[in-house]
């Protein structure tokens, strides 16, 4: 058996992803079920000389990854519902300060203090709005150990590529689970490196001036250009202004920056739904149970399809609407009160054959859960 | 190097009214990185959102203006990540010790090597003359128009209980005494914090009938003395001025290189 094998938990291999993209910093408060990244990353990050920090809780971790980050490092901090809850106002920090940044949440049962050890997927909409005013941002999840990995590795590369946080939404199912990983060898996954600017010593340093291509090349602290950041609207040294025109300016670009590469960004899996008339849309472990029920109905040669969503955030509307177009039934699977269906009912032409099956009573979905569903559906004679 | 290069003359006019208190806090820690004779791009400074946290903007060092009562959270992920840099946290007292006291004191027992200057001024200036847990029993603010009756803070013993291994106070009537103590604060190996009792007429003055910016000075110099001078055991009421703790204690990101050669050793 090769060494590159390993059998673990999601949260092992989201610290493994995160240890592949180059993570350096990370500063985190206990909280189930995403405790075990913070305790194996304090194993593991001084081994390679990384710094790892346990904060007096969720907010100030998510400061001092900020703060971190600013220094040039890859940062990353990881909680649960109660603590993401707290990490709001700073995830909007960083949205406007343009700050890299992964914010892992594995997700468990709410509101509140909820069911800490049971599973949910109710933060879906919270990582969309959950910080206050206007903002884009990029929520990804995995529903296997293998995507888990692979999902960490291109939060970062999304963080570093376009100056923003992103948001890993995993689940306590797939955080807790174990299964076979396999590590990637070094350099089989692309890593995007920090874009440093070239602006030479003494030679002004524009911190939110966008190059051409839209890119904001970063300056350590610490370097040799010394410029301001601030949470206020700002202009392009950084300074605070209530410029109308900065400040649209500012907004128009933080959203589109995100919102105009939809497209680009959205990752995502897709099983027979080339000519499903049955589609089944989920995502994290809900996909898992949506999986065997696809295989399943195919195997008695019905046409059901499964499209497994990687990117929840920016929606991915357009590939929604294309792959559902041709279908006669389209089943949300997850594990809330139908957020993503919500947001599916507005992306596809026929919002009235868009149904939701979901569980919230903390229990797993199970492939019968979705069967029964299902029926009911078929009941309406849909 | 003169006072004008430390600072950012494309932002200014700053945003404080005249005689606040604040500008004082600035000049004095100008003068006191100008007596160390550190590279600006050494330092960097950390603050949070007041009055007082716009200090950062003005001047010409990498600057962080943060959210409000967050300053330390942020700065220690600064420091912790690049401890050769030199971090300097001021904030105003509500930033500091309402909203920000669990990061305060968290800052302190840590002994992180984090210089951070509270800008005391009894008041929530920003926002317009509330109250703050430093504004103290009897005062009136905006928040407290029947008088306040939340006991207050004491900024020296808040710290020194915390573990701050270095904790002084000054007020900017004293500039000289106030540089002096900055420049050791910085200097200090491990968390140190500097109370600076700093003026607001616009509120604190104007609502405690405490007249103008210059009464308010002379205020300080009234009501304040010496560490252990004669003036304090003859009337206890007075505020004590100086250094009240100066000690050493594994600092922080010092005691994570450790953590570090352990880890590799596998140990
Ligand atoms: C989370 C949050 N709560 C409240 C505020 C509003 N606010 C801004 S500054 C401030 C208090 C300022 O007082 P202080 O920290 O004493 O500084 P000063 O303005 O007096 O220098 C408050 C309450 C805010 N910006 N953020
Ligand atoms: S309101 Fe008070 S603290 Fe704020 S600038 Fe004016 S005088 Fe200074």
């Amino acid at each position: 058996m090769s060494n590159n094998i390993r059998f673990v938990q999601g949260n092992e291999a989201c610290v493994e992803g995160a240890l592949y993209a180059g993570l350096e910093f990370f500063a985190g408060y206990p909280i189930t079920p995403s405790t075990e990244i913070a305790e194996q990353l304090s194993s593991r990050l001084p081994k390679i000389g990384g710094k790892f920090i346990q904060m007096e809780d969720e907010i100030a971790s998510m400061c001092a990854i900020i703060g971190a980050s600013l220094t040039g490092r890859k940062v990353m901090t990881a909680t649960s519902g109660p603590g993401f809850s707290l990490k709001q106002e700073a995830l909007g920090y960083a949205i406007m300060a343009e700050i890299p940044c992964v914010i892992v949440n594995v997700q468990r049962g709410g509101p509140s203090t909820g069911i800490p050890t049971h599973v949910h997927q109710g933060d879906v909409n919270q990582a969309r709005w959950g910080t206050h005013g206007d903002h884009a941002i990029v929520a990804l999840t995995a529903s296997n150990h293998q995507d888990v990995f692979a999902m960490t590795v291109e939060a970062f590369n999304i963080a570093e590529t376009y100056r923003t946080p992103v948001v890993l939404l995993f689940d306590e199912v797939v955080g807790h689970m174990r299964e076979r990983l396999v590590l990637p060898e070094p350099g089989e996954i692309p890593i995007v490196e920090r874009l440093r600017t070239s602006v030479k010593p003494g030679v002004n340093y524009h911190p939110y001036l966008p190059r051409e291509d839209g890119r904001l090349p970063m300056s350590d602290f610490g370097g040799v250009h010394r410029y301001n950041v601030t949470g206020l609207y700002h202009d392009m040294w950084g300074f605070p202004s209530d410029e109308p025109k900065i400040i649209n300016e500012l907004l128009h670009h933080l959203m589109d920056k995100i919102e105009h590469r939809t497209n680009q960004l959205a990752r995502f899996k897709e099983f027979y739904t080339e000519d499903a008339e049955c589609l089944l849309i989920s995502y994290g472990s809900s996909a898992r149970s949506a999986r065997e029920v696809v295989e399943k109905h195919r195997q008695r040669g019905e046409r059901f399809g499964l499209l497994e969503l990687l990117t929840l955030w920016p929606f991915p509307s357009d590939l929604i609407r294309q792959k559902a177009a041709g279908a006669r039934l389209v089943v949300v699977v997850e594990m809330n009160m139908g957020q993503m269906c919500q947001s599916v009912r507005l992306a596809v032409d026929r919002p009235e054959r868009v149904f939701l099956s979901n569980r919230v009573d903390g229990v797993f979905i199970s492939p019968s859960d979705i069967e029964k569903t299902l029926h009911l559906i078929q009941g309406k004679g849909v | 190097m003169a006072v004008k290069d430390y600072i950012r003359e494309r932002f200014f006019p700053h945003m404080w009214c005249a005689g606040c208190g604040h500008g004082i806090v600035l000049n004095g820690l100008i003068r006191a990185v100008e007596k160390l004779g550190i590279d600006k791009s050494a330092i960097v400074m950390v603050s949070g959102i007041g009055c007082s946290s716009r200090i950062a903007g003005y001047l010409d060092f990498h600057t962080l203006h943060t959210l409000h009562g967050r300053a330390l959270a942020f700065a220690t992920g600064v420091k912790l990540s690049k401890p050769e840099l030199n971090v300097i946290v001021p904030m105003g007292d509500g930033d500091a010790l309402a909203i920000g006291g669990n990061h305060f004191i968290h800052a302190a027992r840590r002994n992180i090597n984090i210089t951070a200057i509270v800008m005391n001024n009894r008041i929530y200036g920003m926002t317009g003359g509330q109250c703050s847990p430093l504004s103290g029993y009897g005062t009136l603010a905006s928040t407290a128009p029947y008088t306040n009756v939340d006991q207050s803070f004491d900024v020296v013993q808040l710290a020194s209980a915390a573990g701050a291994t270095f904790v002084a106070r000054s007020t900017g009537f004293h500039v000289q005494q106030m540089t002096e103590i900055i420049q050791e604060a910085i200097l200090h190996n491990g968390f140190s914090v500097v109370e600076v009792m700093s003026q607001c007429p616009t509120y604190f003055g104007r609502r405690n009938r405490q007249g103008d910016a210059v009464d308010m000075l002379k205020y300080m110099q009234k009501i304040t003395t010496p560490i252990g001078s004669k003036a304090k055991e003859q009337n206890p009421e007075l505020i004590e001025r100086g250094v009240f703790v100066r000690k050493e204690l594994p600092e922080y990101c010092s005691a994570y290189d450790t953590v570090i050669r352990r880890a590799k050793e596998g140990k």
